[in-house]
Formats: structure tokens, C-alpha cells, sequence
């Protein structure tokens, strides 16, 4: 599954039970079917505008990383 | 039907900590998806103001200056909860709850109620010698999460509501002299500026950062310090605003009393601009 980052944010006040996750990047990623999907990155720090793909899927969130 | 109603609205929060509070206004959102992804609000308004930034050169600077106006109105303000004047330099470096947002982005966890008699306007005199009345009301609705929304940098809810308003009290959006509007963070008052047509879109930026909105500027907004310095007990804000906006009609509003108070309007927000009303309130 591939797209590009529609927007981002870093967030380091997170609800309790992802308190062992932040901070983490939380992204709405524009799929290439039209559809969007919130998600969370693998890896380096992505900006609006760049290509992404599916890396993986943990506890139904899903991973993207930079292509 | 009944002609003598009264609305209430109340909300306690400071007995849970901030992270607790987090997640249970995170339910007011999309739990399966966006919360699931671990959105909170403050992330979702942030993923808005990076996408605004992109979309129309929006700064941190403009961002932070909702604040700081909205603060030095709370300061005036004997009801509000943090009546403490803030600097530039503050709120652009505040500690980051959400990239861009910082504390000084976010509103406040409180405590408070509000409430209002509403009646027809040949009774009024029975309770009050200046009544307010209710010149336009409308609620509106979207997609609760952005994920489903073509554009986030807008708030479709508002927009609509804002249209009918407007239509139903017979005035234009330029015609609207003062407003409360639901600053739950920064951002979200500059979006409703746009949408709710003071300026075009993508120029909400600028004009508080100009000055536009400010005590003394040509439309103030949040004179009662807003949800960032008023406070934000959930339940009670949208009540509240409306008895903000009547003290100005009223010209009980002291210290912070705009001086063009003829006409009025309230906005408020659920969730991520998932549900909108606007009122729009003129002397009688």
C-alpha cells in the first residue's frame, strides 16, 4: 500500500495507554485509491508531501515509511 | 411547547490528571480509526495547522498570537479561569504538546457552568430590563474523523451553520461587530474566522496578527479570553459564549466592553468540526 503524507504532527503528550510510544508521529497519509488512512511512521521523520508506503501492521495501526 | 426555558450547561474536569482528561476527550472523536492510531485532540488540531501552514503560509507566530490576545482579554475578565497575560516570546516557546502546537496552543481544563432564560420577546420585561434576542441559530454536522474530510484546513460544519445563521437573522458576515469563538486551540480560531466568512480563506493568519481581532480592533473576538483563558469545561462553553456575548449587547462587560456591541455571534465546535452551531445574538 503506497501514498504521500497528507499532513503531520509529532505528538508528545500522548493518551496514557500510548505513554511508552511518545513521542511518536502521527500522520494522515493519502492513499493512491483516493482514500485516506490515519497512521503512525517507521523510521526517519516524514513531511507533507512525501511518498510512503505500508511497512507494517501493529495492534490495527498502521506503519509507514519513507519511500 | 413551553415559552420559559432554561439552559444549562455544566462540566467538571480538574478531579482527573491531564493525561486522563486526554483520553476521555479523545472519545469524543473516532475511536476506531484515529484513536486507535493514537490521535488525541491536541494531535488532530495540529495535524489541521500543519496542513493550513502548508496550504496558505500560516506561521507559528500567527498561531501564537491568538494566544496572546486571548489571554490579555482573560485577564480582564473576573470569571475567567487563568486571568494571566502571556507573551510572544512565551507562546512561541512553550513546552510542545502536538508539533506546532505548544501549552499556550491548547485551552484550558476546567471547571464551570453557565446558563440561560429564554423566553418570548413580549415577556422579557418580567425578568430583565435589557433583554438579548436571538437574531439566527443553526447546527450543522460533518465527518467526525479527518481521515473522511476532502480538506481539513476547513470546517464544513461551521461554514453551513454560519450560512443559515446568518440567512435567518437577514445579515451578512460583515455585518457581525464582536464574536466568541471556539478556541479549543489556536488554530481552530483562525479557521473560523475564514469559515465563517470575516475573511477569506487562508487569511485568518494575518488578521489576528495584525491586530484585527484584538479589544480595540475593527471585529473583536474572545473578549472573554476565549476556551485558552476563560477556560474550557466542555459541557459549559457553548452556554457560556452565548452569556459572553449577551454581557457585551448588554454593555455590562467592563473593562473589556467593546464599544460597537449592536450585534453578536457565538461559535461553537464538537469534536474535530464534527458538529457546528452558530448564534447570532443583537440588542433588542
Amino acid at each position: 500500500m503506497k501514498g504521500t503524507i497528507y499532513t503531520e504532527t509529532t505528538v508528545f503528550a500522548p493518551p496514557e495507554q500510548f505513554a511508552a510510544d511518545a513521542p511518536y508521529q502521527l500522520v494522515i497519509v493519502a492513499l493512491e485509491d483516493g482514500k485516506r488512512l490515519t497512521a503512525r511512521v517507521l523510521g526517519d521523520r516524514v513531511a507533507i508531501g512525501d511518498g510512503v508506503e505500508l511497512a507494517e501492521t501493529r495492534n490495527h495501526i498502521a506503519f509507514f515509511s519513507k519511500t | 411547547m413551553y415559552d420559559l426555558v432554561l439552559v444549562g450547561g455544566v462540566e467538571k474536569m480538574t478531579s482527573q490528571t491531564t493525561p486522563k482528561v486526554t483520553e476521555i476527550l479523545a472519545g469524543a472523536g473516532d475511536m476506531m480509526g484515529e484513536g486507535r492510531a493514537g490521535a488525541t485532540f491536541p494531535a488532530l488540531f495540529a495535524m489541521i495547522a500543519r496542513r493550513h501552514m502548508y496550504q496558505y503560509g500560516t506561521t507559528r507566530e500567527q498561531l501564537a498570537a491568538v494566544a496572546v490576545k486571548n489571554h490579555a482579554n482573560g485577564a480582564k475578565n473576573p470569571q475567567a479561569h487563568m486571568r494571566k497575560v502571556i507573551t510572544m516570546e512565551q507562546a512561541l516557546n512553550g513546552k510542545p504538546i502536538a508539533d506546532p502546537l505548544t501549552v499556550y496552543d491548547c485551552s484550558l481544563v476546567s471547571d464551570g457552568a453557565a446558563a440561560v432564560l429564554i423566553c418570548p420577546l413580549e415577556r422579557a420585561s418580567e425578568f430583565t430590563s435589557k433583554p438579548v434576542v436571538v437574531k439566527g441559530i443553526a447546527q450543522t454536522s460533518d465527518h467526525v474523523a479527518l481521515d473522511e474530510k476532502d480538506d481539513i484546513t476547513t470546517f464544513r460544519a461551521v461554514k453551513e451553520a454560519a450560512q443559515k445563521a446568518y440567512k435567518m437573522a437577514g445579515v451578512t458576515a460583515a455585518d457581525i461587530q464582536f464574536a466568541e469563538l471556539h478556541d479549543c486551540f489556536t488554530i481552530a480560531e483562525i479557521v473560523a474566522t475564514e469559515d465563517l466568512g470575516f475573511v477569506e480563506k487562508g487569511a485568518g493568519g494575518p488578521y489576528v496578527l495584525e491586530g484585527k481581532t484584538c479589544l480595540r480592533g475593527e471585529r473583536p473576538i474572545n473578549t472573554s479570553g476565549g476556551l485558552k483563558s476563560k477556560g474550557h469545561p466542555v459541557g459549559a462553553t457553548g452556554v457560556a459564549q452565548i452569556c459572553d456575548v449577551a454581557l457585551q449587547i448588554r454593555g455590562d462587560a467592563g473593562e473589556r466592553q467593546v464599544v460597537h456591541n449592536k450585534l453578536g455571534l457565538a461559535q461553537n465546535l464538537g469534536g474535530s468540526g464534527a458538529t457546528a452551531v452558530v448564534t447570532i445574538l443583537g440588542a433588542a
